[in-house]
């Protein structure tokens, strides 16, 4: 199970990698894991304004379907396009290639709230799963 | 076997533990929903084989000086042309002609029929057998004794083969025998839930773990897998095989869900006889099909099946198969939607996804005729 420095994150399971006021977006290692295969991937176009906690999509393995949920408010100015064709990038490498969306983010306050690796990886250990 | 939370367990949890599956609870089970992953397990019954602990599947063995004339009764399918050790896919209806459940009999001897039945419906069916068999027969739930493994795909065969003396090319498809496996008395039963060809093995419960491990063993030259839950899912849909509580329920007649062919209405008296007479002389209402998405999404159950702004439908399953790597999935319409061909719509969160009825089965079915 990994946990990158370098990153922060949220305790539904998204990472945010944050680069200035550019926002790169995906789902954890844990995430993936509890999902099992993922074989689609609905995200929304660029330019879609976003709040932060809202959903900006979905995720979804074989058996289930999964909201997913932003770090931050902003807008939506990349989206990881290869998740069409290659919905297993986000089991495989999702902190890499699985990326989903880069948010121009409107509030950097909101950094203040997301989790360092060390209390996301507590968070998992004791609360969110075995 | 129980766990702190009143799970019931299979003899074989502890080995899916140490495998590493992840295990739900399943209709009161505790189950292997996965181990390496649902898609890879699937792909791999697909194209060599792989081995399924489903012995939380109920058995009953109805027996006794009338016990041909009491499952005739009970059942929709006509048993009085089986001979020993032939199987038949049926099913139970209630007075209304209601499914209570769809099950697979095996005739063992002419006062002795074992019947397999859904793990959801074993305190369901035992009840209503008891209460409607006739003087004659006496029925037994087996469901705590017996374990069932299947192992399912085109290497399954070859795999068995090493374990038993039983000669298994000549074994057909709906046929069963009792055979020594690993040195294990097995019911060995050639059908499965896959589309593939493979073996259905009932044996007792202390032997489950013994058996299971001879397979896993045997099978390694050909890459066998165990399977869980979730590949048994994509498997049996992709061969549309109905699953009871999903598919269909007390509420759907046979007829709705394309069971016309095991419901004998000629062969003489049954519980539900008279309500399914007058059920096909009125005509479905809706019937089951199978389609395709022609776009990006994923059908689910009970989304809503549309005819423009008209709801006229409810998904009842829906995946991305793994064999095709496209969407599809079984769905309720009115009969003048159902043909091959017909076009309609799926509602996935708030859009119209383009859908089409196809043939069944998804993916063709290998197994052994």
């Amino acid at each position: 199970m990994e946990f990158p420095e370098g990153l922060k994150y949220t305790k539904e399971h998204e990472w945010a990698r944050i680069e200035g006021n550019r926002v790169v977006v995906g789902i954890t290692d844990f995430a993936q894991e509890e999902l099992g295969d993922v074989v689609f991937v609905e995200l929304p176009e660029p330019g879609t304004a976003v709040a932060a906690e809202g959903t900006f999509g979905v995720v979804e393995s074989v058996k289930a379907v999964s909201d997913l949920y932003c770090p931050v408010s902003g807008t939506i100015i990349e989206v990881n396009t290869d998740l069409e064709d290659h919905p297993e990038l986000v089991n495989d490498a999702p902190y890499e290639d699985g990326w989903m969306i880069v948010i121009e983010a409107s509030n950097r306050a909101e950094f203040n709230e997301l989790l360092s690796p060390a209390d996301y990886q507590s968070y998992v250990e004791n609360e969110a799963g075995s | 076997m129980t766990s702190a939370t009143d799970s019931k367990r299979t003899p074989l949890y502890d080995v899916h533990c140490q495998l590493n599956a992840r295990i739900v609870p399943f209709g009161g089970w505790d189950m292997p929903v996965s181990y390496s992953g649902i898609i890879e397990e699937h792909l791999r019954v697909r194209h060599h084989a792989g081995l399924f602990d489903v012995s939380h599947m109920g058995e009953v063995e109805i027996y006794g000086p009338r016990a041909e004339a009491a499952v005739q009764y009970l059942t929709l399918n006509d048993v009085s042309e089986l001979q020993d050790f032939q199987l038949q896919y049926s099913a139970l209806c209630n007075d209304s002609g209601g499914l209570i459940d769809d099950i697979t009999i095996c005739r063992l001897a002419a006062d002795r029929f074992l019947l397999i039945i859904n793990a959801g419906n074993i305190d369901k069916d035992m009840a209503w057998i008891q209460q409607h068999l006739p003087a004659g027969a006496e029925a037994t739930n087996l469901s705590d004794q017996k374990a069932l493994l299947a192992l399912q795909g085109p290497s399954a065969e070859t795999i068995l083969q090493r374990l038993t003396p039983a000669a298994l090319p000549a074994l057909a498809y709906y046929h069963a025998t009792a055979a020594r496996v690993a040195d294990l008395a097995v019911l060995i039963s050639r059908l499965g839930y896959t589309g593939e060809d493979g073996f259905e093995m009932m044996v007792d419960g202390q032997h489950a773990v013994a058996l299971w491990q001879a397979l896993m063993e045997a099978g390694q030259p050909e890459t066998i897998l165990p399977v869980g839950l979730g590949a048994r899912d994509t498997l049996r849909l992709e061969a549309r095989y109905l699953l009871y509580g999903v598919d269909m329920d007390e509420s759907n007649t046979p007829f709705e869900v394309g069971l016309n062919w095991l419901t004998k209405l000629d062969k003489g008296p049954f519980i539900g006889r008279d309500a399914l007479i007058h059920a096909k002389a009125e005509g479905v209402a809706k019937r089951l099909v199978g389609f395709v998405l022609k776009d990006r999404g994923i059908a689910r159950a009970h989304y809503r099946v549309m005819d423009g702004d008209t709801p006229i439908g409810t998904v009842t399953s829906g995946t991305m198969s793994p064999s095709l790597e496209q969407a599809i999935g079984t769905a309720f319409v009115p009969p003048a939607h159902a043909k091959i061909g017909s076009e309609f719509a799926i509602e996935i969160r708030n859009k119209a996804i383009p859908a089409e009825v196809v043939r069944a089965p998804f993916v063709p079915r290998r197994v052994k005729r």
